[in-house]
């Protein structure tokens, strides 16, 4: 752990000038191969380290964690392409944390271009800084990065395994390899012999692997097809596992309490009461937080609440009228990035017309429907841990130095997630389970936080504010000049994770609006850092799940100013600038029946975001019913360059335009002495059955590079729905969440 | 003293406070899990169970006051021998993270006993309780509609 934060400290700045530096060393470093982590039995073969075959099944490892976004299934069949085997041939487990893990695909992403401009050059530079990736453990699901990440590394996994199982057989069989096939788990010899793959296992762990060549897309049998999600008879039976549901022989069950006061120390104790209630049988300090343990969780839970702690106070502005001007107060403070700086915006164009307006959201919580957790058991100095996690190495190096044991005594289980939305990079859950087991030697323990518990100890998307100025001139934009003020929340991650706080910009701040493909000359974007002390972090499309916001609902003013129609004006924009941003928006004109007019009692808005590669579009209608505003109907087109497979790409994107419109409609953090005042769900509410509009969702596949799924689907919808309720109502929505402004239907 | 709980066709006993709720007495002491933690003030409808039938948010039903018999979603049908409604749950690929589907499921199976073929206003009526915050909603009203065609088939 220790010369690991060295190399990461020398070699590595996310989004800054130094970043060549990094890419050099992460070069030289990635020459050499990660160590396979499957220690295959006599009989095994482990071909790589994502393929394991015994003599009785095929393991197929899918180290990325499944939060629901279907990870497993895709990544599985990326392996079984060209392995030639069906989904229903094999089994597939996360397996454990390790290097060989590695996500290429994330750091790669880092890099502050725009994105969907990137030159080969700076794709390859991409890629080679993504490669530092096995250097910095990071080993994490996040940035919609899973499948950019496989898609070429797995389908050339499977294709080595299957060749290196065609060279057994031939040896069997003692003729040439080439006079092999293969089919569904099984190689195919002249006079219709056939050789299941798990029948060679023993003979082929011997062999070198074979490389081979990747199939292309027209012979492909699984991909671009909807496969059966390989979790979703235990989903539907109650019988998938969560962290959650994890049971140990002997397991106590604990629950934890922190510091409401965010970032406030804890300098005493009281458990007497809590200690002469019904199965209660320890209170552990924690250092900031304590655990009470009990037979049952419901028993811990009520004796949390008779503890009484001796709370600091937290090093956060006592109001949240304060928060907002500490908010505020950074655009009158030196930019930390002017990523964009197009053409000149000093003056407004002649003969063109100015168009100011500001816009605010709030903090917001992740609110996985899991609520935090994790089950830990120490014994011997070792820590075996259970925990729903996006990041495995980072979590069992957290564990490690908290417990001051090797990295290589700690084992990581990676179970289901009920939720993630980027809570679960967090290592926070996994360390205080990890403290607790290690003051109850042998004994594994469960610590599970109450929804409160939750809710008001999160990693927060932080709130931000825009100031947006603009100018049109015939019918189009001409000037967009944009102030972004928020928290930047790159540090505080980074320094969470791996002890290192990056100097230069923080791209996550201005993501979302400085990389958006519209061709405006005269085209500036700032970012502007806030002095807060809030725990921020990653939640569903980071900076993109606020600026989509800004941008979109600003260019919808310049449509009205410049007296265009909304979807015609964005479609001018980007035709040049991006094709495939222009699709999907004639994509959602086309499904929606888009005129620009809509009747009376009715709203339409649209909302076009660049975000994690893919351009997605949508529509969303709105009408007034008894006084009550009900969301309609809603079209969304995505442009994923490859389409691996489109029914749960579907599934993503009107998932992610859910979470998204939950946040627009009713989604507020406000914090009092540090404390955050929305504590369950009655306070935070979110989208239901009978608020959330039909959907129909089209996948398109215009872009050269494959792109991400998880997380694009949700900042247009934001916009989308504040343009509709202005086309309804005639007023603007300038402010999150919309059910302070408007009469929605909850 | 000891509680005696019908569950699943089995009878288990069960020695915990009276006012332990249910969802922690099936999580933490019978075993079974597939009934879910989410708020614990009934406002996600995770912890959905039938009790003689009735769908009821199990965070919010003391030990002392189950009274009848609960069926769980692990008494509704098992991967091998699924119940029509789990069949076309996963017929529409309805889960996502799948956290909130044991209760979804159990409220969908309540409102199809009372009502074999709803509408989609009737729909909006009974689900709304449950929370998904995947948003799966279309599909779980698609697989509500399929499910209700392939009862009233069978």
């Amino acid at each position: 752990m220790a010369s690991f934060k060295r190399i990461a400290r020398r070699s590595f700045l996310i989004g800054s000038a130094a970043i060549v530096g990094g890419v050099a060393f992460g070069a030289y470093y990635v020459s050499r191969p990660a160590p396979n982590p499957l220690r295959p039995a006599e009989g095994e073969a482990a071909f790589n380290p994502f393929v394991l075959i015994s003599g009785e099944k095929i393991t197929l490892i899918a180290p990325r964690a499944e939060m629901g976004q279907g990870v497993h299934t895709t990544w599985a069949a990326l392996i079984a392409e060209e392995l030639d085997v069906t989904l229903d041939q094999v089994e597939v487990i996360h397996g454990p944390a390790a290097t060989a893990y590695y996500n290429a695909a994330l750091l790669g992403e880092a890099i502050p271009s725009k994105g969907y401009d990137k030159s080969r050059f700076m794709h390859s530079l991409g890629e080679a800084l993504g490669h530092a990736g096995k250097l910095m453990d990071m080993q994490v699901t996040g940035g919609s990065s899973s499948m950019k990440d496989g898609y070429e590394r797995m389908r050339a996994a499977g294709a080595s395994a299957r060749e290196t199982l065609k060279l057994a057989a031939a040896n069997r069989l003692g003729i040439s390899a080439s006079q092999l096939s293969t089919k569904d788990g099984k190689v195919v010899a002249p006079g219709s012999i056939e050789i299941a793959y798990t029948d060679l296992a023993a003979e082929a762990a011997g062999l070198e692997p074979v490389e081979a060549q990747l199939r292309h897309r027209s012979e492909w049998k699984l991909l671009g097809k909807p496969q059966p999600r390989v979790d979703m008879p235990s989903k539907a039976t109650g019988t998938a596992e969560f962290g959650i549901d994890v049971r140990l022989p002997g397991m106590k069950f604990a629950a934890l309490k922190g510091n409401p006061h965010l970032g406030g120390a804890m300098s005493g104790l009281d458990a007497s009461e809590a200690l002469l209630m019904p199965g209660i049988e320890q209170v552990v300090d924690l250092g900031n937080a304590f655990a009470v343990v009990a037979n049952n969780t419901w028993l811990a839970l009520q004796a949390a609440e008779a503890v009484v702690a001796d709370w600091g106070p937290a090093p956060i502005p006592a109001t949240q009228g304060e928060i907002q001007d500490a908010i505020r107060a950074a655009f009158d403070a030196e930019p930390n990035s002017t990523l964009r700086d197009d053409g000149d915006i000093s003056a407004v164009p002649q003969g063109a017309q100015e168009v100011t307006a500001e816009y605010e959201v709030p903090f917001l919580a992740h609110a996985t429907m899991e609520p935090l957790n994790a089950t830990a058991l120490y014994d011997g100095g070792k820590l075996q841990i259970w925990s729903g996690n996006q990041g495995p190495l980072l979590t069992r190096n957290h564990c490690a130095d908290a417990l001051g044991i090797d990295a290589e005594q700690v084992e990581v289980n990676t179970p289901l997630m009920g939720g993630g939305f980027g809570r679960r990079g967090e290592m926070d859950f996994s360390v205080y389970a990890a403290k607790l087991a290690q003051q109850l030697p042998g004994t594994p323990v469960q610590l599970t936080w109450s929804r409160e518990e939750d809710m008001t100890h999160d990693f927060y998307r932080p709130g931000a504010m825009a100031r947006m100025r603009g100018a049109v001139k015939d019918g189009s934009a001409v000037l967009l000049d944009g102030q972004i003020a928020s928290q930047a929340l790159t540090p505080q991650l980074m320094n969470r994770w791996f002890g290192l706080t990056p100097a230069g910009p923080d791209t996550t701040l201005v993501d979302g609006a400085f990389n958006q493909p519209y061709g405006i000359p005269n085209f500036r974007i700032r970012g502007h850092a806030a002095d807060l002390q809030i725990p921020v972090g990653a939640w569903r499309s980071v900076g993109a799940s606020f600026n989509g916001f800004f941008m979109e609902s600003f260019l919808d003013e310049m449509a009205h100013a410049a007296g265009a129609d909304p979807l015609e004006f964005r479609l001018a924009l980007t035709r040049q600038e991006l094709a495939p941003a222009a699709k999907v928006l004639e994509a959602v004109k086309e499904m929606s029946g888009w005129t620009g007019k809509t009747p009376d009692g009715v709203g339409r808005g649209v909302a076009m975001t660049y975000s994690f590669g893919t351009p997605v579009a949508q529509v969303i209608e709105v009408a007034e019913e008894d006084g009550l505003i009900r969301l309609k109907s809603a079209w969304i087109a995505a442009d994923l360059g490859v389409a691996l497979d489109p029914h749960n790409l579907k599934a993503q994107m009107f998932g992610g335009m859910a979470y998204g419109l939950s946040a627009a409609m009713f989604g507020e953090i406000t914090f009092a002495e540090g404390a955050a005042e929305q504590v369950n769900f009655p306070d935070y509410d979110s989208i239901r059955m009978h608020t959330m509009p039909p959907v129909e969702v089209r996948i398109l596949e215009e872009q050269s590079h494959i792109s991400g799924a998880g997380e694009p689907g949700t900042p247009p919808a934001a916009p989308a729905l504040a343009n509709a309720l202005y086309d309804l109502t005639g007023k603007r929505a300038r402010r999150l969440p919309l059910m302070h402004d408007f009469n929605l239907l909850a | 003293m000891p509680t005696d709980l019908r569950i699943n066709g089995k009878t288990h006993q069960v020695d915990l406070p009276d006012d332990v709720p249910l969802l922690w007495v099936l999580r933490d002491e019978v075993g079974l899990t597939g009934t879910k933690f989410g708020c614990g003030v009934a406002a996600c409808g995770a912890c959905t169970v039938h009790i003689d039938g009735e769908a009821v948010r199990s965070c919010q039903v003391a030990l002392s006051d189950v009274w009848g018999e609960v069926t769980t979603i692990e008494g509704l049908g098992t991967p091998d021998a699924m119940a029509a409604i789990q069949q076309a749950w996963v017929e529409h690929q309805v889960a996502q993270c799948g956290y909130c589907q044991s209760g979804q499921i159990m409220q969908a199976a309540s409102l199809l006993a009372e009502n074999p073929a709803p509408s989609d206003a009737e729909i909006d009526d009974v689900m709304q309780g449950n929370l998904c915050r995947c948003g799966t909603y279309p599909r779980i009203r698609a697989a509500i509609h399929t499910a209700a065609r392939k009862m009233q088939e069978a």
